[in-house]
């Protein structure tokens, strides 16, 4: 089944033009391999990125750069293409991590260091080269409430097992939720799976209810 | 403002000699030059050619037109992203190799060749100036969905399609055109460019929805 709740064209135009941050990639690149209508957004985006750098004003290179360059060519087997990496094992396996986000995890979801952070709550997090936001791995154990929380920043979601319902609606694989500084939500983890999420954060989270300020170490993430 | 890059780190490669100017090549650019008739033809529709002709014949006449058109917009792409001359030099002509090396993945189906050429050169500014890595979806992925197969009848030619993005891009209201080119032409988060024009952060969001809506709709997609 394709993803039904999307991130919004102004990410998508951001990712396609190349000015997104690497945590926030990421989590686009994960959604982009499951969803082929976002896919075509993103073609579209790249080609408006085209047409703006067509209109670019050129600037001089120097004379002898194509030279330059050309000797270079020489010095490569002319035929001989660099070759793509090929997954040598072609087994569909339809529920897997989607290759943007396998590449930075260390183990299997299963062994990645799970922190706890609250009861039927882990979090990972995904080590990048980039400033920014924080991306990690939420882990919801089947049926669990997340603590009603606010945003002091943007956050983004996105569903690789499980599902999860809140008040805006029900989130399952490939589906992403955006929430800003105004969004105050209650998730829970839908029964029957488990629900790992890769979560994208920009602010803290903010409890808002009783027990979620007992609790608050748990959104320190 | 962002800081300018002063230095760039060559990426590790394999030690690559770079020969003197071997002999006369500008006579060959002359050759190249003017076919008859290929001025009739939209810039895009012969830059594409040339690309198809790199990648199937490793034509290196039409590698040294693409490089002559290219490799100024590559330099002035990277000098406003924040490179200094020396790096965008250099990058520009990394850029350029890319495009030989990797000229097989590209589909002339999928995108110009100037959208193909823009992708190279932004992954290699991400790369090289923001040294960040580019999570990209990869169509072997065993997790990849693919799509359902386009109704023929739906699928825009490449050329038309450059065309029509060329009219939406100059019917766009200015308000709008502002935060498409400067999202573009500067390596910025959304935040700076609202603090930039000192509009709320949602409202430069929304104009680049907007804009992004007239160009799929300039495409085909229903409102």
């Amino acid at each position: 089944m394709n993803a039904s709740h999307h991130p919004s064209d102004d990410l998508l135009w951001s990712y396609a033009s190349g000015s997104l941050d690497e945590p926030s990639s990421i989590l686009i690149a994960t959604h982009l391999a499951l969803c082929p209508a976002c896919r075509g957004v993103v073609a579209k985006a790249e080609s408006l990125s085209g047409e703006l750098f067509e209109d670019i004003q050129p600037l001089d290179v120097d004379a002898s750069a194509l030279d330059s360059v050309l000797a270079r060519l020489d010095d490569e087997d002319d035929e001989k293409f660099e070759t793509v990496p090929q997954i040598s094992d072609a087994q569909h396996d339809a529920l897997g991590v989607p290759r943007p986000l396998k590449d930075y995890l260390p183990n299997e979801l299963g062994n990645l260091p799970w922190r706890w952070l609250g009861p039927g709550v882990h979090y990972s997090a995904i080590e990048t080269q980039a400033r920014g936001p924080k991306v990690g791995l939420l882990r919801i154990a089947p049926g669990t409430k997340v603590p009603m929380h606010g945003h002091s920043g943007n956050e983004m979601t996105m569903v690789l097992t499980g599902g999860y319902t809140d008040a805006t609606g029900s989130f399952q694989r490939g589906d992403v939720e955006a929430a800003d500084d105004g969004l105050v939500h209650q998730p829970v983890a839908d029964k029957g799976e488990e629900c790992i999420c890769l979560v994208v954060t920009e602010g803290e989270l903010q409890p808002t209810g009783m027990i979620a300020k007992v609790l608050q170490p748990f959104f320190r993430i | 403002m962002f800081g300018v890059q002063e230095r760039y780190d060559v990426p590790s490669s394999p030690a690559v000699v770079i020969k003197g100017p071997p002999g006369n090549r500008r006579g060959r650019r002359a050759v190249i030059g003017n076919k008859s008739g290929a001025t009739a033809l939209p810039d895009t529709v012969v830059m594409t050619g040339l690309l198809v002709a790199v990648a199937e014949k490793r034509d290196k006449d039409a590698f040294a037109k693409l490089f002559a058109h290219y490799a100024p917009r590559i330099k002035s792409y990277l000098m406003r992203q924040g490179a200094n001359q020396a790096s965008a030099d250099e990058l520009s002509q990394e850029a350029m190799l890319s495009v030989w090396r990797k000229a097989d993945r590209f589909d002339a189906n999928k995108a110009s060749a100037g959208t193909w050429i823009f992708t190279v050169a932004r992954n290699l500014r991400i790369d090289a100036l923001r040294k960040e890595r580019r999570p990209n979806f990869d169509p072997e992925d065993p997790a990849f969905v693919p799509e359902a197969e386009i109704a023929p009848d739906h699928a825009l030619e490449i050329g038309q399609t450059q065309v029509r993005i060329k009219a939406a891009v100059a019917t766009l209201p200015p308000e709008q055109a502002e935060v498409i080119r400067l999202s573009f032409y500067q390596d910025k988060p959304h935040g700076e460019i609202a603090e930039e024009l000192g509009l709320p952060l949602g409202t430069v969001k929304s104009r680049l929805r907007l804009a992004m809506r007239r160009v799929r709709t300039a495409l085909g997609e229903k409102e």
